[in-house]
């Protein structure tokens, strides 16, 4: 067995000893060319002028691109055609690509960058949430809105109501490797190029129509990334695609990486939100109705937001059934970096707005909020519940022709291809009329209840802070319910190629790319699961758009249960062929062949893996194989707000309690339990990883990691001396994570769950016991706004004070 | 300029402009690029090296000035193809995920391992005069310049105290 074992990351000994290569460690080939942005220093305008004679004579300068001087138009959105690669006149940000320098260093490239002399006729900058909603500046023709039963009647009529208002800032992913790309032409007019992606398809696609090449005659090659978190699903296509078109216009190599400072400027982040919510409960704190307003500030183009916001939306109910909600989501068009995926995609977002909700109706009514949480649940899965009904995809559905030049493996592209909703479910359904049949976080909350002494210890830190004048401390609870599929349904396959070599080794090659998260390693066990041989035997190969062609994104949390599905098909095709031949020359059933340990026996025979692919070979049987995995039961409706978008949910739940200074605002996690499901776990030391990793990078969202865009609209906050993510001494001090571990009831990959962006989600029980350590402070509700930095918990305490 | 370094025990020739940083002589003109460049301003720690033991931001010093110095670079961290002890526990206890970060973390983590042992203070020592354990508050003060995005600091702490607590003679597996 090697699915379920905790083996170490596939490339830890070359991490170790610094050979592992990123892209910017490719070796340049001979003659290579740097590039650089010139950008814009103002929020928003048009260009009058741009006098680049001195980038032109800058020394080591071989060429500078305007958009007038692009041989075709260049686009770079994921889906929405909104992102000229240079700008075509109209300035939309601060630090938007206004022309290309190609020169003979980096270093070259970007002094010369800041020679240009461009003029621009400033416009007012839409900036704030009012002045995007006084301009109507927004994505969409109005806003999204969702309901389920009457919410405003509801809540008119419940015993108890409460309104409130929650701002959360963004986050900027900060993943170490800034975004870089090698683009290097080849014979015949093709282009090969290096990315530091998500989605090497989408790099592919976005150099192919640049270029005004078929998608076939671009390859695109991964082989890991320092760090993704959704910053790199779409904001590598800029760096490629100017990589692709010097390359093509100068037949030399062509490499770009942005300088960290140019990389925040010009990237960007996840969404900031402000969420209004209004609630009506009973004296117990069930909620009869609830009625949200989500605003986020999506910047200057579409990318990826009107998913993120679906996101959002889909999870404001977060883990607790709603009777009646009415949820407004509007999305609206700044002069700011384009915001886009980061890990959760909206969903923290979402959450975040319900789960201060529920800590409002608990200090309302005196209640435990653990309490509170519970009685909202949604109903538990039923004993012996074999997970969801499969649920008939809707016959007669209806398929629309795609514009010919649509961007279809992004999430940006926004509409799905449209199909018949399947009829909304009713018992204990979510807002979007999905009924939940997997929930599990009863049994998850009682043991973690019991396992964090929650209840002694919430006694014991109400009579500390009884006695303690200046510090205070604070324990909070908070689940997660998160869906675990892409919202633009298509986008839910996968592919896998597989060799087996006459000496027994095993080539994997999939969709999904690297960037530490393990992935590699996942569906290299599940490989040699199939095999039954040492996953050492599997060779893992950085993904290629060659070998794997038309995938999606490495995001949404499904990289395992899409990738590892399909190589598992396409092993379990190699093995038959195997089984096949070797029954045939034992004169035995070919399912009686059992392969296990290194070793195949066969007919009363045992021998090695390799010899039985030797044998193979030599019977002219094809070792080499594709898998391909669709998910099944997926049928949503983004306009109605209605169907099945998800394929399970994967749940989380943790216990943060943490401690204020309340003279300085300053705070500290002290210590943190978290019980997370990952389902029937491939690698449980890999998911540990991430669920702490997540966990942290949750936290800092919340707490340290803040976002400042000055009244011109330039982001003031754009290198580590000024944007403060969590360093070693930030993590809990004391920090106990298990795992459920209890098989998925949906049919995943041997039945374990996506595990990459749920626990980022437990962050949020550390902004919950901030909260609640300000309301230690006085009678008064603290109303703490997200990132907790000192200075909003030093505010909040002033208000819980009155 | 002419500039001759000692990386890794080798000597290295190197014509560099005298305002190329030791980071950027070591990536882009040594073939050397273990050494990573995250955000080239002395924030983030993952170019640090070792120059003469004492562990450094490479971005923010010049090449020229370690002409006599012993540079130590990731790459030099093992002894042949045999890991250092701190090596192998960064895999065993996964002080990584994206490892883009590991190169600084590690010559890092080798220097501190040092200072403590030679009893230098960190800003949590409570006692200045004697000798204080590395605790886990130690360690991950002392660690505090090398950040990890993918938070794996728990992994981190584990791998260095394994290496802090491991026999000097413990042989290890092959790279």
């Amino acid at each position: 067995m090697s699915v379920g074992k905790a083996l170490p990351h596939d490339s830890g000994p070359l991490h170790v000893s610094g050979q592992a290569r990123y892209v910017d460690d490719i070796p340049a080939p001979a003659g290579a060319l740097h590039l650089a942005f010139g950008l814009s220093h103002v929020a928003r305008g048009r260009i009058t002028k741009m006098d680049l004679d001195a980038v032109r004579a800058a020394p080591g300068v071989v060429m500078v691109l305007t958009a007038a001087d692009l041989p075709r138009p260049v686009d770079v959105a994921p889906g929405a055609h909104d992102e000229p690669l240079l700008s075509d006149k109209a300035v939309h940000f601060i630090g938007q690509p206004l022309f290309l320098v190609v020169a003979e260093s980096h270093l070259e490239a970007r002094k010369a960058a800041r020679l240009g002399r461009v003029e621009i006729a400033e416009e007012p900058p839409i900036l704030t949430i009012e002045q995007a909603l006084e301009a109507d500046s927004r994505f969409e023709d109005g806003p999204r809105v969702w309901t389920k039963g009457d919410a405003s009647g509801a809540i008119m009529g419940a015993p108890h109501r409460l309104q409130g208002r929650i701002e959360m800032g963004g986050q900027e992913h900060f993943y170490l490797e800034g975004q870089a790309a090698l683009a290097s032409p080849q014979e015949d007019g093709g282009m090969h190029v290096a990315s530091s992606t998500q989605h090497p398809t989408e790099i592919q696609h976005k150099v192919a129509d640049a270029l005004g090449l078929p998608m076939a005659a671009v390859r695109v090659e991964t082989r890991r990334l320092g760090g993704g978190f959704g910053g790199k699903e779409s904001q590598g296509n800029a760096l490629a695609v100017s990589c692709a078109i010097a390359a093509h216009l100068t037949g030399r190599s062509c490499r770009m990486r942005y300088d960290r400072d140019d990389d925040m400027i010009v990237t960007g982040k996840r969404h900031d939100f402000r969420i209004d919510w209004e609630v009506g409960f009973d004296g117990e704190g069930r909620i009869e109705g609830l009625d949200v307003t989500q605003y986020a500030r999506c910047g200057w183009s579409q990318d990826l937001s009107l998913a993120v916001a679906d996101r959002a939306m889909l999870h404001a109910d977060n883990a607790y059934l709603l009777p009646s909600a009415r949820i407004t989501s509007h999305r609206l068009k700044t002069n700011m970096q384009s915001a886009t995926a980061f890990r959760g995609f909206g969903g923290p977002q979402g959450v975040l707005g319900i789960e201060a909700a529920l800590d409002r109706i608990a200090r309302h009514l005196g209640l435990d909020p653990v309490e509170v949480r519970r009685r909202n649940y949604y109903a538990p899965m039923t004993e012996g519940e074999q997970g969801h009904p499969h649920l008939e995809v809707a016959p007669g559905e209806t398929w629309q022709e795609a514009p010919e030049d649509s961007d279809l493996a992004s999430r940006g592209s926004g509409e799905d291809l449209p199909r018949e909703p399947v009829a909304p479910a009713t018992r204990n359904a979510t807002p979007y009329g999905m009924e939940v049949t997997d929930f599990v976080l009863h049994g998850m909350t009682d043991r973690l209840l019991e396992t964090s002494d929650y209840a002694a210890r919430r006694a014991e830190i109400t009579e500390w802070n009884a006695g303690s004048p200046v510090l205070k401390r604070g324990i909070a609870f908070s689940p997660v319910k998160f869906g675990i599929s892409f919202t633009l349904t298509h986008l839910n396959q996968a592919g896998a190629l597989v060799h087996v070599y006459q000496d027994g080794s095993i080539h994997l090659n999939h969709g999904g790319t690297e960037m530490g998260q393990g992935l590699f390693r996942k569906v290299s066990q599940v490989a040699a699961e199939v095999f039954g041989v040492d996953p050492a035997r599997v060779r893992i190969t950085a993904t290629d758009t060659q070998k794997v062609p038309n995938t999606s994104a490495t995001a949404a949390s499904s990289g395992s249960d899409l990738n590892g599905m399909a190589a598992k098909a396409a092993c379990e095709a190699i093995r038959g062929r195997m089984a096949e031949a070797l029954a045939s020359l034992h004169q035995c059933e070919a399912r009686a062949v059992r392969f296990a340990e290194d070793h195949v026996e066969v007919g009363g025979d045992r021998i090695s893996f390799a010899r039985a692919a030797q044998i193979a070979y030599e019977a002219r049987v094809s070792l080499s194989a594709t898998g391909f995995y669709k998910v099944p039961d997926l049928s949503w409706d983004r306009i109605k707000g209605q169907g099945r978008p998800f394929f399970y949910f994967a749940h989380g739940a943790a216990v943060t309690e943490v401690a204020i200074d309340t003279l300085t605002g300053e705070n500290r996690i002290l210590r943190c339990d978290i019980l997370h499901d990952a389902g029937r776990s491939l690698n449980p030391a890999l998911d540990i990883g991430q669920i702490e990793g997540g966990y942290v990078q949750g936290a800092g969202w919340l707490t340290t990691e803040e976002l400042v865009w000055d009244e011109r609209g330039a982001l003031k906050t754009h290198a580590p001396s000024t944007y403060k993510i969590p360093a070693c001494s930030d993590r809990p001090r004391d920090f106990r994570v298990a795992l459920w571990d209890q098989p998925n009831p949906a049919a995943s990959i041997y039945r374990s769950k996506a595990v990459g962006e749920p626990p980022f989600m437990l962050g949020i029980s550390a902004f919950l016991a901030l909260s609640d350590a300000c309301a230690a402070c006085g009678p008064a509700e603290p109303a703490l706004d997200a990132p907790a930095t000192p200075e909003r918990v030093l505010a909040a305490v002033r208000r819980a004070r009155g | 300029m002419q500039v001759s370094l000692d990386i890794n025990g080798a000597s290295v020739a190197l014509d560099l402009d005298a305002r190329t940083t030791l980071l950027d002589a070591l990536r882009n003109h040594a073939g050397l690029t273990g050494s990573k460049k995250g955000c080239d301003h002395g924030q983030c720690g993952a170019c640090t090296v070792m120059v003469n033991g004492r562990r450094i931001n490479s971005c923010l010093t010049l090449a020229v000035m370690h002409e006599d110095d012993e540079i130590t670079t990731v790459e030099g961290l093992a002894e042949g193809n045999t890991l250092s002890p701190l090596q192998r526990a960064f895999i065993s206890h996964d002080g990584f995920q994206c490892g883009y970060c590991t190169p600084g973390q590690l010559c890092s983590a080798t220097a501190m391992l040092d200072e403590a042992a030679k009893g230098w203070p960190s800003n949590v020592t409570a006692d200045l005069e004697n000798a204080t354990p590395l605790t886990d508050e130690e360690i991950s003060e002392r660690m505090s310049g090398n950040i990890c995005r993918c938070s794996c600091y728990p992994g981190i702490v584990e791998a260095i105290r394994e290496a802090a607590d491991a026999p000097a003679q413990k042989t290890g597996a092959e790279a």
